[in-house]
């Protein structure tokens, strides 16, 4: 098949004038170092110090002995590596309360975070299912409703929730803060999965219908195994969201059941004894390390759930 | 005199040839469609022209100049894109003034040349308002309207018309044609739709695969394609393809099954004569009953499906257990299950070589 | 009764109890709870909440309170600060991320990762950069700059600086990733036919790209301002609201004076004002945004 008409066209071209095959020919001649390059990538590389610089700080006080912090300079690498700030931070820094480290606010965490992230999904996959395919008479407030309750401050709420959480006999313990993390998950979540289930083709829900399956079968069988990855965004969401919570585990937590940012603190901030920098920082770390595994592992999956958090209803 | 010259273009992505080694030269004034199904590289070369891609090798000569490394801004060209690309913030005055006023021309200059744009397109009554306030057709008539105030020798059409209705379509097109019989630009006008091109083009370009596969008038290109492919990509409905032998020399016929067509009146255009070939003919060259008795070719069909459309009806039958389709005028009472008598000119057909797809 | 027509209350029956818990999350937390707050601050409850009201005796006492005019100037300073430099720093980034760049992936992971780490974390990082005996300020007087001085979280009269970096730095990689999904999103064409009209790259941007990135602008500034009038972890843990109140932020007078001060209306009506800042910014922008959709 390959022959190309252009043999012939070629044979004219060059009949034409010789003077016009001189002159530029092929790509236009690109130096890899031009002055725009040098501009993007200079101005790259120097942002990316000031966000790396922190995490490289970190990394490196952990390492150190308080004398060696005292001495250098805290951008130094450790002369002599030690591991003993983190068991330290992990096992027996103290908080002013007890001196069991961050040991016992990271199983806090994980015995809050698991239990929010299962409910909190589970409400707000429904609800944006309902939202999306069963429409009903008021629906749309109610959405609205939730959709500003992620803008107003939460400050405005606390209280009437203390009061809420007494009434229910849960202020003050683990399941308390898990509805409360629930609660307030519930505005991006349900517009996350709304947004999901509206995308998904109409007739597909309508071809089930006339099957006669009905609300729940709809969604167990059709809706949840066709969007796994809406549930991922939204775990990643909601893990990194109460993890990395520390007003409403400090309200609504007494201290045997503190989270981890919360004991971080009071570890840090505390004012009796001599400050550990280096304990400090391993604990710092400790707190940070879940969610930064959860973003790097969820690379964009982790943009795709902050885009969807910004994303109009 | 030649408007645009392109001498051994070739565009690589990577390891991949988009554009191999391509040549085309374009009169000036002439109106040049390059056709192709997506990804045949058409708007490639369309940009590449542009200088809104970086080609490989080769060079771009528009109006004399060797625009090689040019700016786009420096080409001479003006561009109209499928999806208008009108700053969306400015009023349609706003979109036409502003690449002048970049260039910092002076004011009654802008004035002027935008009054005529305006008069050529029928769009002053439109100039005040934004592009979220106009119609698709509105629009585009914008869009060339930028084209035009840059008072460029060449045009470039980026399938202007293919986010349009089918209606406006065929209206924007008369316009375009209009348009190109006043001003006299040269047009390089890219699009997927055969009718566009077969109503506008002096010449076209049909393009697969990064390869310019036949450069001929409308007229050449739907009655004597160069080979099976361009062929078969023009004509709606396509042309009918029958398999089979040629035998003999000098009076040859093509042969399937029991089937006979003789050649004689089919003028060859290459000497040779290989065994196996395809025989095509188009299904407005075939007529049908009585008609049909009088071409130098006639057999007899049975009807499968009838599809009236209005001016014409398209009829599905069987020959020699193949589909073929011929089209008969609107009016005939034909139906599905008859047999009927059809004939046609051998001389109205195309042969190819079944092996390398070249019209014989 | 429902008798009369049965099939309005019990059409789509399942659904509605599904949503039980977002009706019941809507409308008794979020709407009540705000309610009840707005209410209480209109009593003088102090241990306890008591419907006892007093008018607008509590507001007086918070405008006449030291403290929270010190925390209000402090989160004006921080919130007009923080908004332009996270619009400017996140527009200028996802910027040059769109220039089809080498390594996008690697620098776009470095900007966004402070965004997965807690403000606890983040205050306490940079609590300890800017420490003026071992941190920054000290690394560069050791280097020969002796005279350098940058103490932000022991000087009241810059504290609130040093509390932008870090939100900055937490803030940024956000604001960025938002840009550059609506700079992706901007038709190629128009990027052509301003090449074609011969637009330098900077007034493409400026004339033509930024203004179509309007809604992006909007949505972040809504963003980043419900996010600023929230600060609170970030304060308590780089400066506890110190040296003195210099740093101090509406949110910390509410949880103090609510859970520590043991003076619950004070806590009503200072939330019940955050509340009002937020909806200044929020009733327009949702007219803007969804009023017109409601009305079509």
């Amino acid at each position: 098949m390959a022959n190309p008409i252009s043999l012939s066209v070629t044979a004219a071209a060059i009949g034409t004038t010789r003077a016009e095959l001189s002159g530029p020919r092929g790509a236009r001649p690109k130096r890899a170092i031009s002055p725009r390059n040098v501009f993007i990538y200079g101005t790259l590389l120097l942002v990316s110090v000031y966000y790396l610089l922190p995490l490289y700080v970190m990394i490196v006080t952990s390492l150190k002995g308080m004398p060696e912090i005292r001495l250098g300079n805290i951008f130094a690498p450790p002369v002599e590596v030690t591991f003993e700030p983190w068991v330290k931070a992990w096992a027996t820094a103290c908080t002013g309360l007890n001196c069991e480290g961050l040991s016992r606010g990271f199983w806090n965490s994980v015995r809050i975070t698991v239990p929010s992230v299962v409910l909190s999904i589970a409400i707000a996959s429904v609800n944006g299912y309902a939202l999306a395919n069963w429409r009903f008479k008021g629906a749309d407030f109610f959405f609205t409703v939730l959709i500003f309750g992620a803008f107003i401050p939460y400050q405005v709420m606390l209280y009437p929730i203390v009061i809420l959480l007494r009434e229910l006999g849960l202020f003050g313990s683990l399941w308390g803060l898990v509805l409360v993390h629930s609660i307030f998950g519930m505005p991006i979540l349900t517009l996350l999965f709304r947004n999901y289930f509206t995308s998904v083709p109409e007739e597909l829900f309508k071809a089930a219908r006339v099957d006669g399956a009905g609300f729940w079968g709809i969604y167990f069988k059709i809706m949840l195994p066709m969007s796994l990855p809406i549930f991922v965004v939204a775990m990643i969401i909601q893990i990194t969201g109460v993890w990395n919570d520390f007003l409403f585990g400090v309200v609504y937590t007494k201290p045997d059941v503190y989270p981890m940012t919360v004991q971080l603190n009071n570890i840090v901030n505390s004012v009796q004894g001599v400050k550990e920098y280096n304990v400090n920082m391993a604990a710092t770390i400790i707190t940070g390390l879940v969610p930064l595994i959860v973003y790097f592992v969820s690379g964009k999956l982790f943009v795709r759930g902050i885009a969807a958090g910004a994303v109009k209803g | 005199m030649t408007s645009v010259s392109i001498r051994d273009l070739t565009l690589k992505f990577g390891s991949l040839e988009v554009l191999k080694s391509l040549n085309l030269d374009i009169d000036e004034g002439e109106f040049l469609v390059l056709l192709g199904p997506s990804g045949c590289g058409k708007s490639t070369l369309l940009n590449c022209i542009a200088g809104l891609l970086d080609i490989s090798d080769g060079q771009i000569f528009i109006g004399g100049n060797n625009v090689t490394w040019s700016e786009p801004s420096e080409r001479g060209i003006g561009m109209v894109f499928q999806s208008y690309a009108l700053y969306p913030q400015m009023s349609v005055e706003g979109n036409l003034a502003f690449g002048l006023k970049n260039a910092r021309m002076p004011k009654d200059e802008i004035a002027k040349r935008i009054t005529r744009a305006a008069e050529v397109l029928q769009i002053e009554p439109l100039l005040q308002r934004k592009p979220a306030q106009l119609s698709g057709g509105q629009r585009q008539r914008v869009a060339i309207g930028r084209a035009l105030v840059r008072d460029v020798d060449v045009f470039l059409f980026d399938e202007p018309l293919s986010n349009l209705d089918a209606k406006l379509r065929a209206e924007l097109r008369v316009e375009i044609k209009r348009l190109h019989q006043r001003l006299k630009n040269t047009m390089i006008y890219v699009t997927h739709d055969q009718i566009e091109a077969l109503t506008l083009a002096d010449r076209i370009a049909i393009m697969r695969n990064g390869i310019i596969q036949q450069l001929d008038t409308p007229h050449e290109i739907y009655n004597r394609p160069v080979n099976l492919y361009v062929a078969g990509f023009m004509g709606s409905p396509g042309m009918n393809f029958i398999e089979g032998e040629i035998s003999g020399a000098g009076d040859a016929s093509f042969n399937v099954a029991a089937t006979q067509i003789p050649l004689a009146r089919y003028p060859f255009a290459r000497a040779d004569r290989p065994g196996k070939a395809i025989f095509g003919i188009r299904p407005e060259h075939v007529s049908c009953g009585a008609a049909a008795m009088e071409e130098p070719f006639s057999t007899d069909v049975e009807i499968e499906v009838v599809e009236p459309m209005g001016a014409d009806t398209l009829v599905w039958a069987v020959l020699d257990g193949k589909e073929f389709r011929f089209r008969v005028d609107g009016q005939s009472p034909l139906q599905a299950g008859q047999t009927v008598r059809i004939g046609f000119d051998p001389a109205k057909a195309s042969v190819f070589d079944a092996a390398s797809e070249l019209r014989l | 009764m429902a008798s009369e027509r049965p099939n309005r209350l019990y059409r789509n029956l399942t659904a509605k109890i599904a949503a039980i818990p977002m009706i019941l999350t809507a409308v008794c937390v979020f709407l009540g709870g705000t309610a009840w707050t707005v209410v209480y601050s209109f009593t003088n409850s102090k241990l306890l909440p008591r419907a006892k009201f007093v008018g607008l005796d509590q507001y007086e006492r918070l405008w006449g309170t030291h403290r929270w005019v010190v925390s209000i100037e402090n989160l004006m300073i921080y919130g007009i600060c923080s908004l332009v430099l996270s619009l400017v720093i996140g527009f200028v980034l996802a910027a040059l991320m769109d220039q089809k760049i080498r390594f996008e992936n690697t620098f776009r992971t470095i900007i966004l990762y402070p965004f997965a780490l807690s403000f606890i974390v983040t205050g306490l990082v940079w609590q300890w950069l800017l420490n003026p005996d071992l941190g920054l300020q000290s690394v560069v007087r050791s280097a020969g700059w002796v005279s350098f001085n940058f103490d932000p979280l022991y000087n009241a009269d810059i504290v609130i600086f040093g509390v932008l970096i870090a939100g900055i730095w937490q803030g940024s990689g956000l604001i960025m990733v938002l840009m550059l999904a609506g700079l992706r999103g901007i038709d190629e064409s128009i990027w052509k036919a301003a090449r074609v009209d011969g637009i330098p790259l900077w007034k493409t941007y400026v004339f033509i790209v930024i203004p179509m990135l309007r809604p992006v602008f909007i949505t972040t500034l809504v963003l980043i301002t419900s996010g600023i009038v929230r600060l609170y972890d970030l304060i308590v843990a780089q400066t506890s609201g110190g040296p003195g109140i210099a740093s101090e932020v509406p949110a910390k007078y509410v949880y103090d004076y609510m859970f520590q001060g043991q003076n619950l209306g004070q806590g009503f009506a200072a939330s019940t004002m955050m509340l009002l800042a937020v909806l200044i910014v929020i009733i327009p922008w949702a007219y803007l945004e969804f009023g017109g959709k409601k009305r079509g």
